[in-house]
């Protein structure tokens, strides 16, 4: 086999320095997208956010962790052709809407420390990445189950239900695939149950799509 | 020639070794998983799901890194022509990072996890799929790679540089590099999954990929002879092919984090190009056997169950990473096959397709290597091995796949993907169904499992052409 080159097609040299290129163009163009990408997934403030409960839609994709302090919705924007976030106006959260800045980010923090501590990704998804052994948390906060499970629990509001189940989780089943008791205090769970309001505000451009529109539970209870 | 006289070899086996090890544990840990799937109080706050595949898939990335350190340790003397530098810097690497992944292991099953704090992040469990290893770990992982990166390029250097060592010698770089981007903790979910996917994805889909192409081109030098400099070029082709859809295509997880719309056409465009490297890899394979087969007759392989499973992996990467990719890359698709057991499907078969058989394909080279066998020869136990594991896999793959579709339109396209959306979805017949046909082609891929280990042990003592 000798070494002669033919053509520039099978000239060796040629596609190395063809993938060197590509390479080098690929990973840049990457990284010039990345930081326009991070910029726009920065977290609002709560100066965004007080001015976006003047109207209904939410300025930041990732909002202060102060939007605790408001009623989220998730609704069909025309502009957009899905579903999107919405704000409407105050809403109490453990008894209060006044979070400030760092109390609210404290919750957040911890609700995050202990998704990760508590392993949620490996049975279920967050934004749609983890395991498929249990429901996609994304929205979690939004789930019309919760109605439910508030007569169950015996709380009054939701985020009181969320944090008693998330507790003793395996006290209140829903169907035969329970979710195991994971040792989380009543701390913990307030913050879990923030970092969860706060990701049901997250702008993930219409996922999950026409979510709770089927409204199963209340469904299931007109049809008894 | 004695090839076994090199000290790189024997770091080899055993780096080999313990891959073999993982690959079970890891294959255990999902049959604990499948099992709960169907029987839910299987283990219940004792072994819970979420643990097994904890170390399902951790066992699964670490085996494969394992093997494929191997495998460099394994091939690096015969295309520098030299002793590996740092051998004995190396062997420490080795024990450090076996006895750190002992321990994470014994931590994942005994302590599970932890309070919300930051040190059960550095000493527990980080809680992202497949980074789980605590912090602690993670920095003995990034010292020990730095060794064997150290080694290769200062082995590189002082040999003689061929084409696959500079291809591998880019692409480790990259590779160690990346697992950086996923060590650190930030209460933004969305900045985490970003730079989350930026080890899963730019490993799996870029910098793994290409290492699969350097396995390859060696495999065909060494079991068929083929000419260096044609299969040197594929490779840059390749490379060029991988990367250039590979980087970009990253996109493709980037449609519904809280990223922003661009990255629906970029992923969508980019990715969507992924299958065509494969496909050119693929062919590579087939072409070269053909060729080489035209020119010595029957007599062109000498290593059976290797190619065997060098063949496999051409078909499976295409085909688990290609087709199954493929299937669910568009954001039209993806809005509703996003985390669902199709997923699950596409990833056992990519994983398997693209990574496991190569490797497996690695162990037996090392084992022609290690015995002075002039020409291996399929046992009965490879043949039983390849099939059972490979038709395995593919049950697997297939069940799940008619499960995510039965899941798909009942929870997502039907009922809007809420809680009670889920569990409808998993009790639909179909689905459990699904499930049960997953179990047993996951007992399918373990008996295939044992046969391939009894292989291992027993192979080089059948009688082979010695040296
Ligand atoms: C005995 C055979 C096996 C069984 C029973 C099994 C079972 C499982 C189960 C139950 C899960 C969790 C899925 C979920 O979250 O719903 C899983 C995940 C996974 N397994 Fe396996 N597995 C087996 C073999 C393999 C093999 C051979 C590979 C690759 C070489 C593999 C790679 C994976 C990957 C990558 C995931 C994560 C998938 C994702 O998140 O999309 N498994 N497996
Ligand atoms: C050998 C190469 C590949 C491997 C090992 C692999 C493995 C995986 C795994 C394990 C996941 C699930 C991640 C998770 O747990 O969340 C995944 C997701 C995905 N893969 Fe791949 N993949 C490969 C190549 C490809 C290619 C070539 C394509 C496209 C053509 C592709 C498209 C996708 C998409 C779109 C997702 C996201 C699925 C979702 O939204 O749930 N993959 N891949
Ligand atoms: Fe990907």
């Amino acid at each position: 086999m000798s070494n002669k080159i033919v053509s520039v097609w099978t000239d060796n040299n040629f596609w190395k320095r063809s993938a060197a290129w590509i390479t080098g163009f690929s990973a840049i163009l990457l990284i010039w997208l990345t930081f326009d990408t991070l910029g726009q997934i920065t977290q609002g403030t709560d100066t965004d956010m007080q001015k976006d409960a003047k109207g209904l839609y939410f300025s930041k994709r990732i909002p202060s962790a102060t939007v605790i302090n408001y009623k989220i919705g998730y609704e069909y924007s025309d502009k957009r052709g899905h579903e999107v976030p919405t704000i409407n106006g105050k809403e109490k959260f453990f008894g209060r809407d006044d979070y400030s800045e760092e109390e609210a980010a404290a919750l957040l923090h911890l609700g995050k420390l202990g998704s990760q501590a508590k392993n949620c990704m490996n049975c279920h998804t967050l934004l749609g990445n983890g395991a498929y052994y249990a429901p996609d948390l994304t929205k979690a906060w939004l789930d019309p189950k919760w109605k439910l499970m508030m007569a169950i629990t015996q709380k009054k509001t939701r985020e009181e239900a969320m944090a008693e189940f998330l507790q003793h989780p395996s006290k209140y089943p829903t169907h035969s695939r329970r979710m195991p008791n994971l040792d989380i205090t009543a701390a913990e769970a307030k913050g879990l149950v923030a970092f969860l309001k706060h990701m049901s505000a997250i702008d993930t451009n219409g996922f999950p799509r026409n979510f709770g529109k089927k409204d199963i539970t209340l469904r299931e209870r007109s049809a008894k | 020639m004695m090839t076994t006289a090199y000290k790189s070899k024997d770091l080899a086996t055993m780096y080999f070794i313990v891959a073999t090890v993982l690959f079970g544990a890891q294959l255990l840990m999902g049959l604990i998983g499948a099992v709960q799937f169907l029987y839910p109080e299987f283990l219940f706050e004792i072994f819970d799901f979420s643990v097994a595949r904890t170390v399902h898939i951790n066992a699964l990335v670490v085996w494969m890194l394992y093997a494929m350190i191997g495998s460099v340790y394994f091939l690096l003397p015969d295309e520098t022509g030299i002793e590996t530098v740092g051998i004995e810097l190396g062997k420490l690497g080795f024990y450090v990072l076996t006895v750190a992944i002992t321990v994470v292991v014994l931590v994942y099953v005994f302590i599970q996890i932890g309070p919300a704090a930051e040190s059960t992040i550095w000493l527990i469990n980080e809680g992202r799929e497949y980074l789980e290893a605590p912090r602690w770990a993670d920095i003995g992982i990034v010292v020990v790679v730095l060794i064997f990166v150290y080694n290769v390029y200062a082995t590189a250097i002082k040999g003689e540089r061929t084409g696959i060592v500079t291809v591998l010698m880019a692409d480790l770089l990259a590779l160690a590099g990346l697992y950086l981007a996923g060590m650190f903790f930030v209460d933004n979910i969305s900045v985490d999954q970003f730079w989350w996917w930026w080890v899963i994805h730019l490993w799996v889909e870029a910098t793994w990929e290409v290492f699969v192409g350097g396995l390859a081109a060696y495999g065909l030098i060494k079991m068929l002879g083929a000419s260096r400099q044609v299969v040197e070029m594929w490779l840059w082709v390749e490379v060029a092919m991988l990367f250039g859809s590979g980087i970009l295509g990253l996109g493709h997880h980037y449609f519904w984090i809280g990223t922003p719309e661009y990255w629906w056409e970029i992923g969508a465009l980019f990715s969507a190009l992924e299958p065509l490297p494969l496909v050119a890899m693929f062919v590579h394979v087939i072409y070269d056997w053909g060729k080489q087969a035209g020119k010595n007759g029957s007599n062109t392989i000498n290593n059976r169950p290797a190619f065997a499973w060098f063949v496999m992996n051409a078909f499976g990467n295409f085909l688990g990473a290609g087709i199954w990719g493929f299937f669910h890359t568009l954001p039209q698709v993806n809005i509703y096959t996003h985390g669902t057991q199709f997923t699950n499907a596409h990833g056992h078969l990519a994983f398997f397709g693209a990574y496991a058989t190569i490797l497996i394909g690695m162990f037996y080279l090392n084992l022609q290597s290690k015995n002075g066998i002039e020409r291996m020869r399929s046992t009965f136990n490879s043949k039983m091995a390849i099939s059972l594991i490979s038709f395995g896999v593919m049950g697997m793959t297939i069940a799940l796949t008619v499960a995510g579709y039965g899941q798909v339109l009942v929870e997502r396209a039907q009922m809007g993907a809420t809680w009670d959306a889920f569990f409808i979805s998993q009790q639909a017949q179909w689905f459990v169904q699904g499930m049960g046909w997953r179990l047993a082609m996951g007992i399918v891929t373990i008996v295939g499992f044992v046969y391939l280990a009894i292989d291992l042990l027993s192979i080089s003592k059948v009688n082979h052409e010695k040296v």
